[in-house]
């Protein structure tokens, strides 16, 4: 009687060995590189998208002002340049900041019951712009200049190129800890995964000599360790976008407050658009395709050195 | 045609053919020298030398897990030094090996592991199922299809290796101090169990040091001294 016959056979065991301290450890640090990598490309994401807003929002605005002088009505001339600016094309509206508004401007740095006649203070136009069609700002300035000497217009363009430059170099910046971030997560993957094969050397030596092929051993291996980097890469990318919406959500339920004021003039309202969640799946997909490229390529390596190296009585 | 050159080519060469086979670890002296030796088919023999003598490396040579420095193995027909490595694991799988330390898997049952040959080979366990279950019993271990070995005795684990070795009928079965951890008892019992493979068609080649085990069967003899071969028998 056979032992088949008294013994029922348990599920048959994975080739690989399944649970141990090396493939834990690499899940562990995959799943630390993952969330950094994933947090890298949000940030990123949220800085390129706040600095298309602010070069955007200031493009929307020009302004025209008109200093004061002796014996010069500068109620009309106000009126005249919102007159000329509002006729031209691409203007969608042109307001005059009011004596009350000026003073409102003015209060933090020359107190209040300030009397403007007493004080050379230039007032202002503000310009609303299609930044669709702008206007002819060059016409624009000279009908203006022409009409009121007093006035110059100031179509932001120094400040939109500042905030252009500042909006790229910050996006670059980000591009760049981006860049670094990858490679230390590729690095990561690759020597994590060669650390935990370290430990399955003798299962490789064990089927390389029963006759398996190279190709057979690599799957058994590749199956296994992207199950690892895939646990590690989406714990750390399910994290990541935890701390995403909970950023979200802080921020939209505290934006009265001065700080997240000023925080939402620089960042919006923290809210992360599509390609951080994009990025986020990419993450997971890279570091998934590398732990099962380097366990190839380490499985493939063990391989050719049993046969190659350790075969050759030289070395 | 091919096929019948191939088989002209083993009868005349056996299994295996060394020929003026000589090997040297760095620059260090040959551990083997000229040795030139051949296996015939369902031959039996053992490889016998005093410690250190190149028994172990010899068997490399003969599982393909070493080169030699100059000489040539024929392997079933086929020179070893013009093989292709993808060609190596057709030629392994005609080949069992019983190693010194026996190499089982540890995470794997009994079965498992004297099942690994074929599940490499793509089989389902159903088809052999019966096989590895009868071929355990014949070593005695049928009822221990579902034990791991690290709680197995030496002896245990020693059957459970030669048993993996003969899983799928190599036609050559080579096995490193096969004895070398067990009683005498299991010692003749393992001999036994070489000895009726052996009858049923194997080749097979013991490297040993135990006289005593030797004197138990007559059989040819290799013997190995100086980095020298001589083969008796």
């Amino acid at each position: 009687m056979s032992g088949q016959d008294t013994q029922p056979l348990p599920p048959a065991s994975p080739i690989v060995p399944p649970g141990n301290i090396a493939g834990q450890a690499m899940a562990l640090v995959v799943a630390i590189m993952s969330f950094l990598a994933c947090l890298t490309v949000g940030g990123v994401s949220l800085v390129g998208q706040s600095a298309a807003t602010w070069q955007s929002q200031i493009s929307r605005e020009a302004t025209v002002q008109i200093r004061p002088a002796r014996d010069f009505d500068i109620e009309t001339a106000l009126a005249e340049a919102q007159a000329i600016a509002a006729d031209y094309d691409g203007v969608r509206s042109a307001r005059i900041i009011d004596r009350e508004e000026t003073l409102g401007l003015l209060e933090p740095w020359l107190g209040s019951g300030l009397g403007l006649d007493e004080l050379p203070v230039p007032r202002l136009v503000v310009i609303t712009i299609d930044e669709t069609a702008p206007p002819d700002f060059a016409g624009m300035r000279a009908a203006i200049t022409e009409a009121v000497p007093n006035a110059t217009l100031d179509d932001h363009r120094a400040w939109v190129g500042r905030l252009v430059a500042m909006a790229r170099t910050t996006t670059l910046a980000g591009l760049a800890v981006l860049a670094l971030v990858m490679v230390a997560l590729v690095m990561t993957v690759v020597f994590a995964t060669r650390g935990a094969l370290a430990g399955n050397h003798d299962v490789i030596e064990v089927l390389h000599f029963v006759g398996a092929r190279a190709g057979f051993i690599a799957r058994q291996f590749e199956r296994r360790f992207l199950i690892i980097g895939l646990q590690g890469a989406a714990a750390g990318g399910l994290a990541a976008v935890a701390v995403f919406l909970v950023t979200g959500f802080w921020a939209s339920r505290n934006l009265t407050s001065a700080e997240t004021e000023q925080l939402s003039a620089f960042f919006g309202d923290f809210s992360m658009g599509a390609v951080a969640y994009v990025g986020v799946g990419l993450v997971v997909v890279l570091v998934g395709t590398l732990t099962m490229v380097t366990t190839r390529v380490t499985v493939l390596r063990v391989l050719y050195e049993i046969d190659e190296k350790r075969a050759d009585p030289s070395l | 045609m091919l096929a019948q050159a191939q088989k002209a080519i083993r009868e005349r060469c056996g299994l295996i053919r060394f020929d003026n086979v000589g090997l040297r670890y760095g620059l260090e002296p040959e551990v083997l020298s000229d040795v030139s030796f051949h296996i015939p088919a369902q031959s039996f023999q053992f490889l016998t030398g005093p410690s250190g003598a190149g028994k172990t490396s010899l068997l490399r040579l003969l599982f393909m897990s070493l080169r030699p420095t100059r000489g040539q193995i024929t392997l079933f027909g086929k020179d070893v030094l013009s093989l292709d490595r993808h060609e190596m694991p057709m030629l392994r799988r005609r080949i069992g090996v019983v190693f010194q330390d026996f190499r089982l898997l540890s995470h794997m049952t009994i079965f498992e592991n004297v099942a690994l040959p074929l599940r490499v080979r793509g089989k389902e366990v159903a088809s052999y199922r019966r096989d590895v279950s009868e071929l355990l019993d014949w070593v005695g271990l049928g009822d221990k299809l579902n034990a791991l070995p690290p709680v197995l005795s030496g002896g245990e684990k020693q059957r459970v290796a030669i048993a993996r070795a003969l899983i799928d009928q190599p036609e050559i079965l080579l096995a490193d101090e096969p004895t070398g951890n067990v009683d005498p008892p299991m010692a003749r019992r393992l001999l036994r169990l070489f000895i009726e493979l052996n009858r049923s068609g194997t080749a097979v080649v013991i490297a040993t040091h135990d006289l005593g085990l030797m004197e138990q069967v007559d059989a040819r003899r290799m013997i190995l001294s100086n980095g020298h071969l001589d083969v008796f028998g």
